[in-house]
């Protein structure tokens, strides 16, 4: 977790704070992630905790209402915050961060060939001329399983599946090292799901790409992942490797989370978080799952800090 | 309408198993039942039909809860409609403790809607964005000819009550963009209860909610299942659910039933090959999955224009038999007391070659 070369992608306290009528909205706040080259970390969270705002920030797609906007993102050891807008759109979104943003696949073009939509990007960022980056398209479609005919087709002439796919290979044209999902299965049917995870995991082997699922189906998200991260109200609470974090969660909340996942091949009757998460209005100053926690104490009124256990850290007084 | 893919004799199907017990008759009852959709070429020529549910029958008695699993576009959505009196159905028979929806007609059929309270997918698309809870759940109860405010502010009480968002006074004057999303369906199944149904259906009611609260919602509405002596029919395409809330379950494709049995024994001994694949295809959170590809069947749904002849999961069926699952249409073999399997496999006569031990 400390040097930042070896690591593909390392944010350092990111904050993206919004402007309300009512206030600041913390929506991320104070985020530590780094992401080897090569791995799958998944972002697991209530919706409202700030996973699909967190993708933003990295991307520095930002809207108009931005109260603040800092920390350091660390893309092969340089920071990328530092550039100024310009570079960042030509030198790095897309060309080598990229994004699946949600239900993306029902924001195609109707009156665009899909193979044009997803040629874009490659003409804009590689400079290639139409026949070269028509080519790049169907290469980019073998390695989603899209038939090559289909770039002659509009976005209603296909299913939902095809389509998620359509919109994956968008993002890995132009073959970047890293690529955001932000639910990028949601809107889907358990076998379609199924078919778009294989595809992700055979890219990541293929391509080498590395990946940024952000999603609230823990069961789908253990499909790809290397690494889990648990968000919650703007912070992450407990980063880990999965294997040990499926095994046994360490954060009251990451374990209530999983405690919440009905099991279709177990039968553990599922259990419910009491309460609501608290509003990033005016978030509670210590630990802000504090309110609905089961292992509440003293100190849980400050902040805990992040603490290491093993390869694993955790943001809770309990692993003091 | 004539129409030669009628196979599946209601009989097999609706045969209801030894335990419709205490000598009422079934709540529900769909017999045969098809929805199909006309398309027009240029606005008036015929083109086909899509065949959306196409010969369906099952029984729902009294508090009982049933889950209808199948992928977008099987027909759930269709015949769901037609229960609720929302779609006319083409061919057979809807009957509600006995009597035909068909033959309901003006204030019957008022009384038909007061009796099948229905919970939508999209809690914020389902509740008027002018109305607050009050008002959304007065009006209901003004249709239905409650005059008395106090016997109205008495039941909008009960049905808060039950579905537990209390203190009243703090959510009645809320519009729905103020309530979070579980509280949102909360005040849905408050307006489908509100009314005292015997029967509810609930449409995909916790896709688009958080795991944790997921799990509550689906525990109210078993609880007032329970409680109120309801049939629910719980319609989703999330398997991992259905265990903690339905008794029984039935998988539907491409419009067909394709097999039917309690839930504990479709979980624990799934038949078809395709809920076989629908179980295989679903995950559990273990870090082992990021390991193995899952295997899913090739291929996509089928037309509902042109459905495949014969069973129509053949084409993408690993134990597909040329000359007898593309050419006839498999019936609801009966594997087991409760247990239908509408898959050639499981024939008596074992015209299939694989049997069902290669399932297996």
């Amino acid at each position: 977790m400390n040097n930042g070369n070896a690591n593909l992608l390392s944010v350092r306290d990111l904050r993206l704070h919004f402007r309300a009528t009512r206030g600041v909205v913390q929506a991320v706040d104070c985020v530590d992630l780094d992401l080897p080259r090569n791995r799958a970390v998944v972002v697991i969270g209530e919706s409202g905790c700030g996973k699909s705002t967190l993708a933003k920030a990295i991307l520095r797609l930002l809207p108009r209402n931005v109260h603040s906007y800092s920390g350091s993102v660390f893309l092969n050891g340089q920071d990328i915050m530092a550039l100024d807008d310009e570079t960042f759109r030509q030198t790095i979104r897309w060309r080598r961060i990229s994004m699946v943003p949600q239900a993306a696949m029902n924001a195609l073009n109707p009156v665009v060939r899909v193979g044009e939509q997803v040629a874009e990007p490659a003409r804009l960022h590689m400079g290639l001329g139409r026949t070269e980056a028509m080519e790049w398209v169907l290469q980019s479609f073998a390695h989603v399983g899209v038939p090559p005919d289909f770039a002659h087709r509009y976005a209603f002439e296909l299913s939902g599946g095809m389509r998620q796919r359509v919109i994956i290979a968008m993002a890995l044209i132009v073959q970047p090292d890293l690529v955001i999902l932000d639910e990028p299965t949601s809107a889907l049917d358990v076998l379609t799901q199924a078919n778009i995870m294989n595809l992700l995991k055979r890219v990541k082997k293929e391509l080498e790409t590395s990946f940024i699922l952000i999603t609230h189906d823990i069961a789908t998200s253990s499909e790809l992942a290397d690494d889990v991260a648990v968000m919650y109200a703007g912070q992450i609470v407990e980063v880990g490797d999965a294997a040990s974090f499926f095994a046994k969660p360490l954060h009251p909340y990451s374990y209530k989370l999983m405690a919440s996942v009905p099991r279709l091949r177990a039968d553990i009757q599922p259990e419910f978080i009491t309460g609501q998460p608290p509003s990033l209005l005016d978030p509670p100053k210590g630990c802000r799952f504090a309110d609905r926690c089961h292992e509440r104490f003293d100190k849980c009124d400050q902040e805990p800090p992040a603490i290491q256990q093993g390869r694993r850290i955790v943001k809770c007084w309990l692993y003091e | 309408m004539t129409d030669a893919t009628t196979s599946a004799t209601p009989e097999t199907v609706a045969a209801a198993p030894a335990g419709s017990g205490n000598g009422r008759p079934d709540l529900l009852s769909i017999q045969d039942l098809h929805v199909w959709y006309e398309l027009k070429r240029w606005g008036f020529m015929h083109a086909g039909f899509v065949r959306a549910v196409d010969g369906v029958s099952f029984d729902v008695k009294h508090g009982e809860a049933l889950a209808c699993v199948g992928e977008s576009g099987c027909g759930k959505t269709s015949l769901m409609k037609a229960i609720l009196g929302l779609n006319r159905p083409t061919s057979g028979d809807i009957l509600f403790e006995g009597r035909s929806l068909s033959m309901l007609r003006g204030n019957e059929m008022r009384w038909y809607r007061t009796k099948v309270g229905y919970v939508q997918q999209d809690p914020f698309g389902a509740l008027p964005t002018f109305m607050d809870v009050r008002r959304i759940l007065t009006e209901p109860l003004i249709i239905n000819g409650i005059r008395d405010p106090e016997e109205r502010q008495r039941r909008i009480g009960k049905a808060l009550d039950e579905v537990k968002l209390t203190p009243h006074a703090e959510f009645l004057p809320k519009f729905p963009h103020m309530l979070s999303g579980g509280q949102q369906q909360r005040v849905v199944i408050a307006r489908a209860m509100i009314l005292e149904p015997m029967l509810l259906v609930a449409d995909e009611p916790v896709s688009m909610l958080d795991a944790s609260v997921r799990v509550e919602i689906l525990r109210l509405l078993r609880g007032l299942q329970v409680s109120h002596d309801l049939a629910v029919i719980y319609i989703t395409h999330d398997l991992s659910t259905v265990r903690y809330f339905s008794d029984h379950i039935f998988v539907m494709y491409a419009g067909q039933i394709v097999e039917m049995a309690r839930v504990d024994d479709l979980l624990g001994n799934p038949q078809h090959p395709y809920t076989l694949a629908l179980l295989a295809a679903s995950s559990d959170p273990d870090a082992n999955n990021a390991l193995v590809m899952r295997e899913v069947p090739p291929g996509e749904p089928p037309s509902l224009v042109t459905p495949p002849e014969g069973c129509r999961f053949h084409p993408r069926c690993p134990h597909a038999q040329a000359g007898l699952c593309d050419v006839e249409v498999p019936d609801p073999f009966r594997t087991d007391e409760a247990h239908r399997v509408a898959c050639w496999m499981y024939d008596p006569e074992g015209r299939h070659t694989g049997g069902a031990d290669a399932v297996s």
